[in-house]
């Protein structure tokens, strides 16, 4: 049988002053478990990520020891921003083998008022001791390169990338948790000050307080739950490279046969997608992997964002809460607030704009620079 | 605060030891063929492990793709910035991730021709991309 989604929770997202790392975490977790109708004692596994200001070595462990309980089975992951849909895949297989009932997700960071200034450099670490970061790499210019190429070889202008941008503040401006809230137009995103060019500060996400949580429970377990069913229908990943470098393409991620693999094991093709949540750590992160993925020919994404193809009502509604972009990035929990919204979709109680009879979701995480990718495929039951 | 000086490794020492003598050196694979850059102890193509030879690099390549990065990620590059970040493609075959150097970046473009130059950096001298005169 397979695993269901079972109980989802987000905290305030944005700027939040008194707000702590395991803090976040303890409340999210709580948030999920009075979702689903569980009690933290019928909790008997624990997944979670990795933290920028409170980098500690046992994560999982960290967080038992903060809620006060002894988990069966923990275990924490860092793979950056696909961490959290690696999470969920490893949820699902925690529970379809037998070893888990009920696994609590929990992710979380204060990285706006915890980091500050130092975020940028925090993050640029990613990029190699030896053969990048003496050329001052940041992650917004590693991004910069693969857009500056993409729009070399396709149909991509920055105006397209500004319609990404507009679409998903549109989404955030219904949604009551959003950080990003201001109207935004096409002319001032094209206005606003170069980041990393072609990027400029509206086509990246920003950093943001908040946490997220999510359990997934065991086919027959999800009885004892409260909510109705989400099953997670197919999972897959792809792994090109780490160091954007040494990345065999700058125009063909792993994004492609992640979701070769999602779609194959939940047997469904991108038409048959209602709602896509797709991680857009910057505005080409997204429009590089919805063409990746088959859901846009390569070169028609743009057109297709300026013509309201990601909107409501359009062919693919996509990052209905709006997105890292717009709804807000905190970490880990930034990839896992698109399974918060996609869930919150499928039941039908979205927070914000809510898809009419949204039936199946994809999710979607990417780590590093479109370096490891990981493609989850969602429906209601 | 100072740029980044690299460090050195095993894997990277014949390549720095070579840049300071104004050499670009490169692994090449006597099994497969494949150009390799950045070093390791292992073909990334063919995965031989006794087959890496360097070679020397004639220091010529053509940009692939550049971003000017106007917030870079520590004080050390603030006064460079706006800096362009580049990968460049060695006619050898291989890739590498440098600064454009010594020219006006007004005028960058994919396919631009260049050399490498080296940059002074502590007690390194690590490779910078300078384009030809833009035409």
């Amino acid at each position: 049988m397979k695993a269901a989604i079972t109980g989802v929770s987000s905290t305030k997202v944005g700027e939040l002053p008194d707000s702590t790392c395991m803090g976040l975490h303890a409340e999210a977790s709580l948030l999920a478990l009075e979702d689903a109708g569980l009690r933290l004692d019928e909790i008997d596994g624990l997944l979670c990520a990795y933290s920028f200001v409170e980098p500690g070595v046992l994560l999982a462990s960290g967080l038992a020891e903060y809620l006060g309980f002894t988990p069966a089975f923990a275990s924490s992951t860092s793979m950056g921003g696909v961490t959290a849909a690696m999470l969920v895949s490893q949820a699902a297989l925690l529970v379809e083998s037998g070893t888990c009932r009920h696994v609590l997700i929990a992710t979380g960071d204060n990285r706006r008022t915890g980091l500050g200034n130092k975020a940028v450099g925090a993050l640029a670490a990613s990029g190699h001791p030896r053969y990048e970061q003496p050329y001052g790499m940041t992650v917004p210019g590693a991004y910069g390169l693969v857009a500056r190429r993409y729009m070399h070889e396709y149909d991509l202008t920055a105006e397209h990338l500004a319609a990404i941008a507009v679409n998903q503040r549109e989404f955030a401006r219904q949604h009551p948790l959003a950080h990003l809230q201001t109207p935004l137009t096409l002319a001032e995103v094209m206005d606003s000050r170069v980041i990393a060019s072609p990027l400029r500060i509206h086509d990246c996400c920003p950093n943001s307080d908040g946490g997220a949580a999510v359990i997934v429970s065991a086919g027959d377990a999800a009885a004892d739950t409260r909510q109705a069913r989400t099953s997670v229908l197919g999972t897959g990943q792809g792994h090109t490279h780490d160091h954007i470098s040494a990345a065999p393409s700058l125009t063909d991620f792993g994004c492609r046969q992640s979701s070769r693999r999602a779609f194959a094991r939940a047997g469904v093709g991108p038409g048959d997608i209602d709602v896509a949540e797709i991680y857009d750590s910057f505005t080409i992160t997204l429009a590089v992997e919805l063409e990746s993925m088959g859901f846009f020919d390569r070169g028609s994404v743009g057109p297709a964002a300026l013509d309201g193809a990601l909107g409501p009502g359009g062919k693919l509604p996509c990052n209905t809460h709006g997105g890292l972009l717009s709804y807000g990035h905190s970490g880990a929990a930034g990839g896992l607030f698109h399974f918060v919204e996609a869930v919150q979709q499928l039941r039908g109680t979205a927070r914000g704009y809510q898809v009419p009879d949204a039936k199946l979701a994809m999710v979607h995480g990417d780590g590093g620079i479109l370096s490891a990718h990981c493609s989850v495929i969602l429906g209601r039951e | 605060m100072d740029k980044p000086v690299p460090e050195i490794d095993a894997d990277s020492r014949e390549f720095r030891d070579g840049c300071n003598r104004g050499e670009l050196r490169y692994q090449y694979c006597t099994s497969c063929g494949a150009a390799q850059f950045y070093p390791g102890s292992v073909c990334r193509r063919c995965q031989a492990k006794d087959h890496l030879e360097w070679r020397t690099s004639a220091g010529k390549g053509t940009l692939y793709t550049f971003s000017m990065v106007h917030r870079g990620p520590s004080l050390a590059f603030k006064p460079d910035q706006p800096y362009a970040l580049t990968l460049v493609d060695l006619d050898e075959g291989f890739r590498m991730m440098l600064n454009a150097v010594d020219c006006d970046p007004t005028g960058l473009h994919i396919g631009q021709r260049g050399h490498i130059v080296y940059e002074r950096r502590g007690d390194q001298h690590i490779p910078q991309f300078r384009p030809e005169e833009n035409s």
